[in-house]
């Protein structure tokens, strides 16, 4: 019983940072449009299975990086991490818009030794020191991961939102600040900074825990990278995308999965 | 600061150069809650392209200190959307302080700051309004402009904004 509990919280412990298969992390923004002379802006960040509860891990801050609109780094305020949420502020001291992302990268192996099944995960750095060099069966995947959210004091602008070049990031047609109900949005999705097409694209809104359905909305990008959604109603939504390709840069890494999520406000008409 | 003045205003007035008039009434309603705040409202005209042809009005709290009434003018949400989050407030001639219970007359000259020169063709006066701890609600009364004769039409609110009527005369 015992051992049996040891593992159980072993295994948690080694799936927590693949949460994206099993669970979903997020971002929430207590406001994505703002006005006013001093707008604060206040985030939870959690790994949850319903949207947008705190009912599960918290979403690390480690690598979180807040971008100002005129593309500089500005601060996260106030970090504490919980035992459900981690949570953080913002205060927004230029006009345009804002964006809130947790980057992670890192390898994750699976081997056999002395026949017996492990898992790890770390940075390349880690790699060598802790995993054997004769594993058996070594598996060796690399992840980039990026959690994000966006929010606009006064006008919407793209200055902030130009992407990296490294992993799945999304490229706006539509500001991601400039969301409403009936309306049909399009985004692109970039892979090391090129149109990611035929990426499947899953949509949910918020508020799963007072409904039966899921009310997932299914889509996948075209030729450009592009993808459309029509919100059905106002709320937040919770977008993401995943690749998997042989684009590892790690060499001992066969594959790589690249992985985008990001928490969206539509507003009512 | 003037207000926006769409691209297809080229001063080419068809027939007489007589300058039209505007006349927009709005009722605040009493309400009967625990907690009263006057409305944010906002006054504009709307092309049919949904873009603002004039600002006629913002009504906000001003009096606050450090500006802090304009936080809330993003909740005039189709307003902000349309044109309050590009403009700087407090907008001369346009933006002023919030109106107590009752009927409000406004009147605008063609030609005149804030409503200045429309094109001729088809437009939408909007009425929004927003209370703190209340609700939310807007209003259109489609006209045709430059008018040809007298005209009014009114539309009626159902909780944050009672009797809009507007009349408009060459």
């Amino acid at each position: 019983m015992k051992k049996s509990l040891k593992w159980v919280a072993l295994a948690l412990a080694f799936s927590l940072p693949l949460s994206v298969q099993a669970h979903r992390m997020w971002m929430l923004p207590s406001a994505t449009v703002l006005s006013g002379a001093d707008p604060w802006v206040t985030v939870d960040a959690a790994v949850s299975n319903d949207l947008f509860y705190f009912e599960h891990f918290p979403l690390q801050l480690h690598n979180l990086t807040v971008t100002a609109p005129d593309g500089t780094p500005a601060k996260a305020e106030n970090q504490s991490t919980g035992r459900y949420r981690s949570t953080f502020d913002v205060h927004l001291t230029q006009p345009g818009t804002y964006r809130l992302a947790v980057v992670n990268s890192g390898l994750f192996a699976s081997y056999k030794e002395d026949g017996k099944p492990k898992r790890w995960r770390g940075s390349p750095e880690k790699f060598a020191q802790d995993v054997p060099a004769n594993a058996q069966d070594l598996r060796v995947t690399q992840t980039q991961g990026r959690v994000e959210t966006f929010v606009t004091v006064g006008k919407p602008t793209d200055t902030a939102l130009r992407p990296t070049g490294q992993g799945l990031e999304l490229a706006p047609v539509t500001h991601p600040n400039d969301l409403f109900a009936k309306e049909t949005a399009t985004f692109q999705l970039l892979l090391d900074g090129k149109p990611a097409a035929g990426i499947e694209v899953s949509i949910v809104p918020g508020g799963i825990r007072y409904r039966d359905q899921l009310n997932e909305i299914k889509t996948k990008t075209d030729a450009e990278g592009k993808f459309s959604v029509t919100w059905p109603a106002p709320g937040m939504y919770w977008m993401e995308a995943e690749v998997r390709d042989d684009k590892a840069s790690f060499s001992a890494a066969k594959e790589r999965r690249a992985t985008y999520v990001a928490t969206f406000e539509v507003l009512p008409e | 600061m003037r207000t926006l003045i769409p691209a297809a205003v080229t001063g080419l007035l068809v027939g007489q150069a007589q300058a039209a008039d505007m006349a927009v009434r709005i009722e605040i309603p009493r309400l009967n809650v625990a907690e009263y705040h006057r409305p944010y409202v906002a006054v504009w005209i709307e092309g049919p392209d949904q873009k603002v042809a004039a600002n006629l009005a913002v009504w906000y709290d001003l009096k606050l200190k450090n500006d802090e009434g304009t936080k809330w003018l993003k909740d005039l949400r189709q307003w902000w959307r349309r044109s309050g989050r590009e403009l700087t407030m407090p907008v001369d001639g346009v933006s002023g302080a919030t109106r107590p219970v009752g009927e409000h007359q406004l009147s605008f000259s063609e030609g005149k700051a804030p409503l200045g020169k429309l094109a001729e063709g088809k437009y939408e006066l909007v009425v929004e309004a927003a209370r703190e701890v209340g609700g939310r609600e807007l209003l259109r009364i489609p006209f045709h402009w430059p008018p040809k004769g007298p005209e009014q039409a009114e539309a009626r609110g159902q909780h944050e904004l009672g009797r809009v009527a507007l009349q408009i005369k060459p």
